[in-house]
């Protein structure tokens, strides 16, 4: 008697469960492994399932070599995510492959998103449609080694602000050895770094050329322009030695460990730097050219839907997707991994702004370009052959320059759906 | 199905089982040809999933342009003209001939000349063998790291470290277009030494001493005695070192890989073999098709090689 | 293994003393590399640079650091699972697959045998985008199974061992039958521990073999968890920004395995190795 009770209860407990576990509408959100990534998501969906008890979001991530291959393969197969993160780099391919769908643009007004966001995030539109927004965004700024700075004879409150003082800056604080050999640098020389960034988008610039035209499908750095940035930026190791391709390996490194007086960086290296205990070290916007004309690269992974996902799942991925693009998503995002946030007015704020660390990314915000990868891996090999055929094989920059936007012109078009 | 070719070991000799017991003959056949089967069926249905089906799927998708996203399409030789076309592929082809030209012949010529001297050392004869053993021991994708670190340039590469204590200008290895292929050959030849100077000196001890004490009565010099008895005797171990090196040479990855992750291939591609290439197009951007027609090529030039050397070699016997 | 033949300069002293320096000297030149792996594994970060071999303040912090986040230790685990349960398979399936072939006579023996040994030219690499789509369909991606599928007979071992399944005498064989043991126990029981050395020879090859493996892992596995040692430092030193000393640990603990394998074993891993080699 007593048994077939408890076997009532059991039943009917069960049935609850499964009865409640058929409203709830479960979603997947995929991205790569990056702890704090990790960690600040599981903390963005455990507010959103509070405030929408009805949605369960499910976290599924992969390591970053692997995240694409994998997106790839399981929309292959239909057991693609509902919503996921994508570098703004791989649109094309998502799109071109059907891996997402445009933003509906009822929750997402264009109009809205062209107010509020930063201007980057153009790199996700498509045909007239959004396929994906960013929580937060990351730009690059120069760091600077405040004991070498001291060292040097040189102001460590008053880092440089064009790129003329930056030379100087450099040349100051760079040591070399009997035989010539760069023992400290000025600053670190590494196109495989960040640097090809800063080649593209902001050199280029600031010599007065323009890196593509037509939505980055045309390269036009072929220009006196582009030859003065490269001869500029080459010169740097070849006359003013205040660096050396490949010294100590890696930029990132030689500026860890104290061997470089300045490194321009992102703000994913902000979190590998802040474990530096030897010295102190501080942040500045990207150096202005002679007119004051300053540039940055941003680059951002951005949310978008699953091209299959309908009904209530993509009712629940669409309050997902905007609570994940709301204010108070970006401050948890800011603090937990320390990306800047991609919505003007929580970025701007006056808090933000006199951050000593995250102030100049976000400055360098306001006048950022992104550039719209076809092959990013490509481009990047690209830019690094560009200086070193100058730099190993005495290619003057000219030529090299006209190389390398052939190269890249062909890679561009090859990529042409 | 023959019984008739169904044979135990000594079945063929007379006195065997089957013989001695007729009535039981045709059943122990087929029991014995049973466990044949028995032992074979796997490892049958291994080699034919694994290897074979592959083989042949590699052929047909270097005919396609399957890219991951799209369901692979049928292009015919498209991906070969690509490649043939493509001037990287080329420097690639040269970068792996390189590696396999001067690898291997140096790298067996170093490993004899140890294998000759030391198996006439007796004074702590295992312990200089285990010193140039030990590299061979080694996780190629470890070490190319150590190396990577001795081939930094100032002033914290060890080698050029050592260069400026002894004088010698600082030499930028694996950042010179020149010098990078040569630094990551030293590394292979440096872990496959072992190898080889083992394998010589087995050969060497496998020839009859007898042969050394008749050349020595008819008054052979040393020289002569390597020129005319030793190495001709050598052959067959020669022969198994240079294919097998070659093959190893041909198919560097793990060091190429861990050496330049910055720059993938050194500079300007210095150092790309044909493996790296096949890597970055199949898992890097995802070109499958592509990739693979690479694959075949690599698979032809390996066939050709080992052929090649095998001929060669057999031809001046 | 001394037997060597005595030449005529052989007894000459400067001549040997000269030879024996000059092999010392290429000998030290060759574990170099080694030396000064373990050595900087033991050094501070301020101390790297320094190039004395024996560090002023030897210290094991990189090593409680590096395996006290629990990924290498999971690494080596991964590895050592690999490589074993490789090992245990090649023995056993290309020793019934030499013995087979070997002993019996039987109608396709000759194809058989034919084909494995042609899959010996085709390269692996020619292989491995088949493998990887094989493996995205049927979910061996990132994987044990995965990792180790491909690995699990070879060509190489059926050849070695059918090489020395011919020497056992067909006497041995013939006397179990009549003893009424059946054909799995004659092979397992009679002919196995005949080829004892040849078995140890090819544990040796296959074992190493899949402990370094970089290439596959390297492509199939794709979470940290599933890495082997191999693929695990490498991403490591690309994540730890160019560290030497903590990349040097990490080298020293894929490597001192193997060594320590060899200074205990090391007769009969060069006799393995010889053996092999010569007859492979």
């Amino acid at each position: 008697m007593r048994k077939s009770v408890l076997l009532a209860g059991l039943v009917a407990g069960f049935s609850t469960f499964a009865f409640n576990a058929a409203q709830a509408v479960e979603i997947e959100y995929w991205q790569y492994v990056f702890d704090t990534r990790v960690k600040a998501m599981d903390q963005l969906i455990t507010d959103f399932q509070t405030k929408n008890p009805d949605i369960t979001v499910k976290q599924v991530t992969f390591p970053y070599a692997d995240y694409q291959t994998r997106v790839i393969a399981a929309n292959m197969s239909g057991n693609g995510p509902d919503v996921m993160q994508l570098f703004y780099g791989w649109l094309d391919k998502f799109a071109a492959g059907g891996i997402l769908q445009p933003l509906p643009a009822d929750a997402f007004p264009h109009e809205k998103i062209e107010k509020e966001f930063f201007p980057i995030v153009s790199a996700m539109k498509r045909d007239g449609n959004y396929y994906g927004l960013p929580t937060a965004v990351r730009s690059l700024a120069l760091f600077y080694n405040k004991k070498l700075f001291t060292e040097a004879g040189l102001d460590p409150s008053k880092p440089p602000q064009t790129l003329d003082e930056f030379v100087a800056a450099a040349e100051k604080i760079a040591k070399h050895d009997a035989a010539g050999n760069v023992t400290v640098a000025g600053s670190t020389l590494d196109m495989t770094g960040q640097d090809h960034q800063w080649w593209r988008e902001v050199l280029v610039r600031q010599f007065g050329g323009e890196p593509y035209t037509d939505n980055d499908t045309k390269v036009t750095y072929n220009s006196e322009a582009g030859a003065q940035a490269l001869k500029f930026y080459t010169s740097l190791q070849t006359e003013k030695k205040i660096g050396a391709a490949g010294f100590m390996d890696e930029g990132q490194a030689a500026f860890r460990a104290g061997k470089a007086g300045m490194t321009i960086d992102g703000t994913f290296r902000l979190g590998a730097f802040s474990t530096i205990k030897d010295f102190e070290w501080g942040v500045t916007e990207l150096p202005a050219n002679k007119d004051g004309l300053r540039s940055n690269y941003a680059s951002y992974f951005a949310n978008g839907i699953g091209a299959k996902t309908t009904g209530e799942e993509l009712e629940a991925s669409k309050k997902f997707l905007t609570y994940l693009t709301s204010p108070e998503a970006m401050a948890i995002w800011l603090k937990v991994v320390g990306e800047l946030p991609a919505l003007r007015s929580a970025a701007l704020t006056d808090a933000n702004l006199k951050d000593p660390i995250y102030g100049p990314f976000l400055k360098g915000l306001e006048y950022a370009h992104t550039t719209m990868f076809k092959d990013e891996l490509g481009q990047r090999q690209n830019a690094i052959d560009m200086t070193n055929r100058v730099l190993l094989e005495g290619q003057s920059p000219e030529d090299s320059v006209k190389q390398a936007a052939e190269a890249e012109q062909e890679m561009i078009d090859a990529a042409k759906p | 199905m023959g019984t008739d070719n169904l044979q135990g070991a000594a079945s063929g000799r007379p006195g065997g089982t089957a013989a001695t017991m007729p009535a039981d003959r045709f059943s122990m056949r087929t029991r014995r040809l049973l466990w044949v089967w028995g032992f074979l069926a796997i490892p049958i249905l291994f080699y034919a999933i694994i290897r074979f089906y592959p083989t042949f799927q590699a052929f047909y998708l270097s005919m396609t342009n399957w890219d991951l996203v799209r369901p692979a399409k049928f292009v015919g030789f498209a991906n070969y003209i690509k490649l043939f076309k493509d001037p990287q592929f080329w420097k690639v082809f040269r970068n792996t001939f390189t590696y396999l030209i001067i690898g291997t012949p140096l790298s067996l010529v170093i490993a004899f000349t140890v294998a000759f001297f030391l198996d006439r050392v007796r004074f702590m004869h295992n312990f200089i063998r285990a010193l140039y053993f030990l590299p061979y021991l080694t996780t190629a994708a470890a070490m190319a790291w150590v190396w990577r670190w001795f081939y930094q340039p100032p002033p914290i590469g060890v080698i050029n470290d050592v260069l400026a204590i002894v004088g010698i200008p600082q030499q930028p290895f694996i950042r010179s277009t020149d010098q990078a292929l040569f630094s990551v050959m030293v590394t292979a030849i440096w872990a496959g030494l072992g190898f080889q100077v083992i394998i010589f000196m087995a050969g060497l001890r496998a020839i009859p001493t007898t042969f050394y004490e008749a050349a020595r009565i008819d008054g052979l010099g040393e020289w002569a005695i390597l020129r005319k008895i030793t190495l001709p005797l050598l052959k067959p171990t020669t022969v198994f070192l240079v294919v097998f090196s070659s093959i190893a040479f041909l198919r560097i990855f793990d060091q190429v890989y861990n050496m330049t992750t910055n720059d993938p291939g050194g500079p300007l591609g210095s150092t790309k073999p044909l493996v790296l290439m096949i890597y970055q197009t199949a898992f890097g951007s995802y070109a499958m098709g592509y990739a693979a027609a690479q694959t075949v090529v690599l698979f032809t030039i390996l066939l050709i090689v080992s052929l090649l050397q095998l001929w060669i070699l057999r031809e001046k016997k | 293994m001394t037997d060597t033949p005595a030449l005529s300069h052989a007894n000459i002293r400067p001549g040997r003393i000269i030879t024996w320096t000059l092999l010392f000297i290429g000998g030290l030149i060759m574990i170099s590399p080694l030396l000064f792996m373990f050595s900087t594994s033991l050094k501070t970060a301020d101390q790297v640079y320094d190039l004395r071999l024996i560090p002023a303040a030897p210290t094991l912090a990189n090593y409680i650091s590096v395996l006290a986040d629990g990924r290498f230790m999971r690494w080596f685990l991964n590895s050592m699972f690999v490589a074993v349960t490789v090992t245990i398979s090649n023995c056993f399936f290309d020793s019934l697959v030499g013995y087979t072939l070997a002993k019996f006579e039987f109608r396709g023996r000759y194809f058989i045998f034919i084909a494995i040994l042609s899959t010996l030219m085709i390269p692996t690499e020619m292989l491995v985008i088949p493998w990887y789509l094989m493996s995205s369909q049927l979910g061996w991606l990132d994987s044990y199974w995965g990792i180790m599928f491909p690995g699990m007979m070879t060509a190489f071992g059926t050849f070695l061992m059918k090489q020395f399944f011919e020497t056992v005498p067909n006497d041995f064989i013939e006397a179990a039958r009549v003893d009424g043991l059946n054909e799995f126990q004659i092979w397992w029981k009679v002919a196995m521990p005949l080829v004892t050395p040849a078995l140890s020879a090819l544990a040796i090859f296959t074992f190493l073999g899949n402990w370094t493996a970089f290439f596959w892992p390297l492509i199939v596995t794709t979470s940290k968890e599933l890495y082997t040692l191999p693929v695990g430092l490498s991403s490591f030193a690309v994540e730890q920004s160019i560290q030497w000393e903590m990349i040097m640990t990490g080298a020293a603990i894929a490597t001192l395995p193997t060594l320590i394998v060899f200074l205990v074993l090391q007769r009969y891993i060069v006799r393995g190795v010889m053996l092999a080699g010569l007859k492979g």
